[in-house]
C-alpha cells in the first residue's frame, strides 16, 4: 500500500508473505429478465504479494466474472472480498474508481490503446486520473516504457507498433501507478505464439521483482509459466496448485523460430 | 484532473475527427453569426431612429392648436382659432421646466425661382427656432428678431428646396417669389433628413419672419403651433404637464372637457421609437436564435454518435481509474469547447456579416460588445445544455460492458 505512493520507490512492490488478495465465499448472480445466472458460487482465494497466478476455465466457468470483481469492475452478490485489507465491496464508485486507479494495473486482450494517441501518452492516461503531477506522470511513464523495452518507442502510435509492441505499452500503462496488483485478461490471446512467449518473459520479470500477477487465460502453454494455477468450472475453484518445474519465458524464446521481419 | 488537461484531451478528440467537427461547428458558427448580425441590423436602427429624432432637437415639445369639429364637420389640427402668441409668452414666463419657445404658424406655398417653382410647406416663427431644433445652417444665416420686428421679406430655405429651385447656384442674396411676394434667402438648413416618427420630409420647408407670414400671407394673427425646448429629458414630462395645466387656465377649458390644443412630447415619441426598436431587435434575434438551437441539436446529435464511437474508451477509462464525473466532465467539456470554437468564429462571421451588410445595404449595423459577451456566454451555455445528455450517457455506461462493446 505504502509502496505506491512513494515516488522513490521500486516500480513494483517488494515480496513478502503478506496476503493482497482475500476472497472468501463470493456468489454472484446476474438477473436476465426472469432468469437468474448463478455466475460464481462460493468462491473463496487467497493471493499473497509476489504470487503469479493463472486462473483458467472454459467460457461460462465464471472466470472473467471473478477477474471483474477482483478488478473492483463489479461486485460479488455475496461474501467478502479485501484488497489490501479493504473491504472492496462497500466502497462508493468513486472510491471503486480510486482503486482501480492506483491499486490494480489492467491488461487487456485488445490492448485497449487509444488511436491516434503516442505510446507515451497512452501510458500516461492512468496518472492522469490520479494526484500526481504532469512532469511526475510523464516521467513515469518514460521510465515504464523502458521497463518493458519500448523506450525507443515514446513518441509512434499504436498503428505503428506491431502486436506484441502494443501490448508492451497497455503493460507499461497497467503499471504507471505502482499497482499492487496486475490483472490481465487473455494478454497473449491476440498475438503469435513468440510474442506471446515474450510478453510472457516480461510478466516474469516483473514477477521476480515482487509484482503479484493474476492472468486469465485458456492456452495452457501460457499458464505454466505462472507460479500457481486456479481452475474454474461451473462457478467453482475446481482445482487450486503450485506449478512445478515452470519453464523461464527468456529460455524457451530461445528454442522458438525466429520470425521473419 | 486539471481543466486545462481536459480541455487538452477534448480538442485532441475533436482533432480526431476534423470535418466532422468543423461540421458540427458550423451550426454554431451560423446561429451565433446570424444572432450578432440581427443584433447589430436591429441595434443599429434603434440608435438611427433615436439619433433622427434627436436630430429634430433636444427634449423638444410641440404645441400645437387643437382640433374642432364645427357643424359635424372635423377640421384638422391648427383649425381653432385660440393658441396665440401671449400663450409662448405665458409658457416662458410660468413654467419652470421649459427652457426656451418659438411660436410659429404654418402656410404652404408656390416658390419660383427664374424658371423653376416648388410648392412647398411655409413656416413663420422667430430666430430661437433654429436654437431650439438644434438645426444649424450649411450657409448663411438665420433672420434676426429685428426682421421680425419690421416683417421682413427674407426666408431661410431647407436642402430639399434648394436643390430643386437652385441646382447648382448659390442662392444666398438671391430673391425668391413666395406666392408673388419677393424674399431675399438669407441661409440654408443643414439636411435633416426624413423625420423618423412622422416620416415626412423635413427638408422640404421654408422659414420666414412670423410677423411676414402673417401680415402679408395669411393675413391671421393664430400661432399654428409652439415648439418649446425642456430643460432636460426627464424636465421635457413635466413640462409638458406645466404646459397642459397652464394652457387649460387660459383658455378657460373645464375639468372633463377636451382641450383646444395638444402638447407632443419627442423623449414620447423617443420611448416609443425605442420600443419599436426592441421589438424589432428581439423579433430578429429570435429568429435567428432558432439556428443556434438547431447548432445545439448539431452538438447533441455527434456528442452521442461520439460516445456510442468511443464506448471502449470509455470503458478503458473507467477501468484505469476515471470516475463517473471524470468522463461525464470530458465529453461536457468537448462539447463546450465545440461549442465555443463556434461561438468564437461565428463572431468573427457575424462581425463579417454586420460588415458586409453595411457596405451593401447601407444599413447600420451596431455590434456592442456586450452582444459579444451575450455571444459567448449562450454558446457555452448551448454546449452544456445539449452536451449534458451525451455525457450523462457516457458516464453512466457499465465499464465491463463498455470494454467488450465492439
Amino acid at each position: 500500500m505504502a509502496t505506491t505512493s512513494q515516488p522513490e520507490a521500486n516500480l513494483t512492490a517488494k515480496p513478502d508473505s503478506e496476503t493482497v488478495i482475500l476472497v472468501q465465499e463470493i456468489h454472484k448472480y446476474y438477473e436476465l429478465g426472469e432468469t437468474r445466472v448463478h455466475a460464481l458460487r462460493g468462491v473463496s482465494v487467497e493471493i499473497a504479494r509476489g504470487e503469479f497466478v493463472t486462473i483458467m476455465g472454459a467460457s461460462g466457468s465464471g472466470k472473467s466474472t471473478f477477474m471483474n470483481i477482483l478488478g473492483c469492475l463489479d461486485k460479488p452478490s455475496t461474501g467478502r472480498y479485501l484488497l489490501e485489507g479493504v473491504e472492496v465491496s462497500s466502497l462508493s464508485k468513486k472510491e471503486l474508481a480510486a482503486i482501480r486507479n492506483h491499486k490494480i494495473g489492467f491488461v487487456f486482450q485488445g490492448f485497449n490503446l487509444l488511436s491516434r494517441t503516442t505510446a507515451l501518452e497512452n501510458v500516461e492516461l492512468p496518472t492522469l486520473y490520479a494526484r500526481i503531477s504532469k512532469s511526475e506522470g510523464e516521467k513515469r511513464s518514460r521510465e515504464a516504457l523502458a521497463l518493458v523495452g519500448l523506450a525507443d518507442r515514446v513518441a509512434h502510435f499504436p498503428s505503428q507498433l506491431s502486436g506484441g509492441q502494443q501490448q508492451r505499452v497497455a503493460i507499461a500503462r497497467a503499471l504507471v501507478n505502482r499497482p499492487s496488483i496486475l490483472l490481465a485478461d487473455e494478454p497473449t490471446g491476440n498475438l503469435d505464439s513468440r510474442t506471446s512467449v515474450e510478453i510472457m518473459d516480461i510478466f516474469q520479470k516483473l514477477n521476480d521483482e515482487g509484482l503479484t500477477i493474476v492472468l486469465v487465460t485458456h492456452e495452457p502453454d501460457i499458464a505454466q509459466f505462472a507460479k500457481r494455477s486456479i481452475q474454474f468450472r461451473d462457478g467453482k475453484i475446481r482445482r487450486d496448485e503450485r506449478i512445478q518445474n515452470r519453464p523461464r519465458a527468456s529460455e524457451v524464446i530461445k528454442n522458438l523460430p525466429t520470425l521473419e521481419d | 484532473m486539471d481543466l486545462l488537461a481536459i480541455i487538452r484531451i477534448a480538442m485532441r478528440a475533436l482533432a480526431r475527427n476534423k470535418m466532422r467537427s468543423v461540421l458540427t461547428m458550423l451550426g454554431i458558427i451560423i446561429g451565433v453569426g446570424a444572432v450578432i448580425a440581427m443584433l447589430g441590423v436591429g441595434q443599429g436602427a434603434q440608435q438611427t431612429m433615436q439619433e433622427q429624432i434627436q436630430a429634430m432637437g433636444s427634449n423638444l415639445l410641440f404645441v400645437g392648436a387643437g382640433t374642432v369639429t364645427r357643424s359635424g364637420m372635423h377640421m384638422g389640427w391648427g383649425s381653432t382659432k385660440s393658441l396665440i402668441y401671449d400663450d409662448m409668452l405665458a409658457i416662458m414666463r410660468e413654467c419652470p421646466a421649459a427652457h426656451a419657445a418659438a411660436p410659429g404658424s404654418t402656410s404652404s406655398g408656390q416658390v419660383v425661382f427664374g424658371n423653376d417653382n416648388w410648392a412647398t410647406r411655409l413656416n413663420g416663427t422667430e430666430p430661437q427656432y433654429f436654437d431650439i431644433r438644434s438645426w444649424p445652417f450649411q450657409e448663411g444665416s438665420p433672420f434676426t428678431q429685428n426682421d421680425v420686428e419690421m416683417s421682413a421679406n427674407v426666408a431661410v430655405i431647407g436642402e430639399t428646396v434648394r436643390k430643386n429651385l437652385f441646382g447648382a447656384t448659390d442662392p444666398i442674396g438671391q430673391t425668391i417669389r413666395i406666392n408673388n411676394l419677393p424674399f431675399r434667402v438669407t441661409g440654408i438648413l443643414v439636411p435633416k433628413g426624413t423625420s423618423a416618427a412622422m416620416g415626412d420630409d423635413q427638408d422640404d420647408i421654408i422659414l420666414v419672419p412670423l410677423t411676414t407670414l402673417q401680415k402679408k400671407i395669411t393675413g391671421q394673427p393664430w400661432l399654428r403651433w409652439i415648439m418649446v425646448s425642456a430643460v432636460s429629458r426627464q424636465g421635457s414630462y413635466a413640462a409638458q404637464e406645466q404646459i397642459a395645466a397652464l394652457l387649460r387656465e387660459r383658455h378657460r377649458i373645464r375639468a372633463g372637457d377636451d382641450p383646444d390644443f395638444f402638447v407632443r412630447n419627442l423623449a414620447d415619441m423617443a420611448d416609443v421609437a425605442d420600443e419599436a426598436g426592441r421589438v424589432m431587435t428581439l423579433l430578429l434575434a429570435s429568429i435567428a436564435s432558432v439556428s443556434l438551437i438547431v447548432g445545439g441539436i448539431g452538438i447533441m446529435n455527434i456528442m452521442l454518435v461520439s460516445v456510442t464511437e468511443r464506448t471502449r474508451e470509455i470503458g478503458l477509462r473507467m477501468a484505469i481509474g476515471a470516475t463517473e464525473g471524470n468522463v461525464q466532465q470530458q465529453f461536457l467539456i468537448e462539447a463546450v469547447v465545440l461549442s465555443l470554437m463556434g461561438g468564437t468564429l461565428g463572431i468573427l462571421f457575424g462581425l463579417g456579416a454586420s460588415y458586409v451588410i453595411t457596405q451593401t445595404l447601407g444599413w447600420p449595423v451596431l455590434v456592442s460588445p456586450i452582444v459579444i459577451a451575450i455571444a459567448v456566454v449562450f454558446s457555452m451555455a448551448v454546449g452544456v445544455f445539449f452536451g449534458f445528455y451525451p455525457a450523462r450517457k457516457a458516464a453512466q455506461l457499465d465499464p465491463i460492458e463498455a470494454l467488450r462493446y465492439e
